[in-house]
């Protein structure tokens, strides 16, 4: 069916066809109107769902953990600061290897108070196994979402997925949403180390030097496995209902000699720069990286790189930059720039690209004009 | 798959970490003309150290006091353990 819908509504949406038996949440600008629509869509019946509203985001996630370890299908939103304050949890639900869905509204993280968006919040969970996805627009949202579910519960997997989609520019912008009859498209929830209450156990018990590692290499090698997973699901997808998903969504790459490399919106608007450079003669393409975790291999080989990144690692560098230098060997234009919901236009980017020099850094609207 | 070890486990063992009555500081001491048998501090010791009939093992007790504390008949006193 074909409506229009906020990003917001688009994941409450989602969620209500994939129907988690419990959902624990505590709102939070500019996620708070998820969490509304889903208590609205349980107050109405619609949705037969456990409601939890708890005290903190800690709680949250913590009320999320216990349902899912009986086995029953979980889910929760949050941003931000909220994010933060479950950290703790946020690592927890990962070892103890429960697939939680979550959605996190992208937001930068104060002081300076701000609540518009940048990727900082979710990339400082990037290393607790969590899946992390970002979309860039509403459809994707609600896309994403279903997905989600189906590969977090996926017996090869069982991790936690978060699916991040830019605060407001996202979360509170109208776009057309085409929702799917979803059918058998996400297989009943079976947890193998769900509770049996027959016979009882301590869960996440003290695990010594002799043990642990073993543990942690087990959430790594389903992180490695996660890769076959999302392909296969994106392709399941594609094939139902007609909309196709990559680990990285590549717009006019197959020629280019330069290639913007952004996440969320922002690779969205490369897209357009893109059609501008291209109209100019610049032989440039886009790379939009939807998966951060597990982070994806990109074709960069012999092509100039700008990579955006609305995010910072202080003493560091951008993520995704110095990721890309990492992973690929690239030597990226760095581009700072979205921090806090910051202005980033298309021309902007085009303006990145015309003018970049690979391997330096640059803060857009702090640094000279390139 | 089924066998694949995802999450540490734990079937509950008597003295799996050894008998940590050797960590106690304080002894409950329990005056059996005030106990009127009310079973409150068996359901609060964390460590499930007071049996069915009151009795404190002090193999496993640790000597955190929550017993005393709960006590509506102030019947449980902690006192020092001698060195």
């Amino acid at each position: 069916m074909l409506t229009v819908a906020t990003g917001n509504k688009a994941v409450a949406t989602a969620v209500k066809q994939a129907c988690p038996s419990v959902v624990a949440a505590y709102p939070i600008t500019p996620q708070t109107e998820i969490v509304e629509q889903i208590a609205e869509f349980v107050t109405s019946g619609e949705l037969k769902s456990q409601y939890i509203p708890v005290e903190s985001e800690h709680s949250a996630m913590a009320a999320c953990i216990g349902a899912s370890v009986t086995g029953v299908r979980t889910f929760t939103a949050t941003s931000s600061h909220g994010l933060h304050y479950m950290h703790e949890m946020v690592n927890w639900a990962a070892g103890a290897r429960l697939p939680i869905v979550m959605a996190n509204v992208n937001r930068a993280l104060g002081p300076g108070w701000n609540i518009w968006a940048e990727h900082t919040d979710a990339f400082q969970e990037r290393d607790t196994g969590w899946l992390q996805v970002y979309v860039g627009s509403v459809q994707e949202a609600y896309d994403a979402t279903l997905m989600a579910f189906r590969i977090a519960e996926h017996e090869s997997v069982l991790l936690p997925v978060m699916v991040n989609l830019d605060g407001f520019l996202l979360s509170h912008s109208m776009h057309p949403l085409q929702t799917v009859e979803i059918g058998d498209f996400i297989p009943p929830i079976r947890l193998p180390h769900a509770i049996d209450t027959a016979h009882p156990m301590g869960y996440g018990t003290l695990t010594g030097p002799d043990q642990y590692f073993r543990l942690r290499w087990d959430i790594e090698r389903s992180m490695r496995d996660s890769v076959g997973v999302i392909r296969e699901t994106e392709r399941e997808f594609a094939k139902r209902f007609g909309r196709r998903y990559d680990a990285v969504e590549e717009y006019r790459c197959e020629d280019a000699e330069v290639v913007v490399v952004a996440m969320g919106t922002l690779g969205k608007e490369a897209e357009v720069a893109v059609d501008l450079l291209r109209e100019e003669g610049v032989p440039a393409g886009s790379m939009r990286i939807r998966w951060l975790r597990p982070f994806p291999r990109l074709d960069l080989s012999g092509r100039d790189v700008v990579a955006i990144d609305r995010d910072y690692s202080f003493g560091f560098g951008g993520v995704i930059a110095r990721s890309l230098a990492a992973t690929e060997g690239a030597k990226p234009f760095s581009v700072i720039a979205g921090l806090g919901g910051q202005e980033v236009t298309y021309d902007d980017i085009a303006g990145f690209v015309r003018s970049r020099r690979p391997g330096e850094e640059y803060w857009f609207g702090v640094m000279p004009d390139v | 798959m089924s066998t694949r070890t995802r999450l540490a486990r734990s079937r509950p063992t008597e003295g799996a970490c050894g008998k940590t009555g050797t960590w106690r500081v304080f002894r409950p001491v329990v005056d059996r003309e005030r106990c009127n048998a009310c079973g409150i501090c068996a359901m609060y010791c964390p460590d499930a150290a007071i049996s069915e009939d009151l009795e404190v093992d002090l193999d496993y007790c640790k000597g955190c006091g929550i017993c005393a504390n709960e006590c509506p008949k102030k019947a449980i006193s902690m006192e020092r353990e001698e060195k």
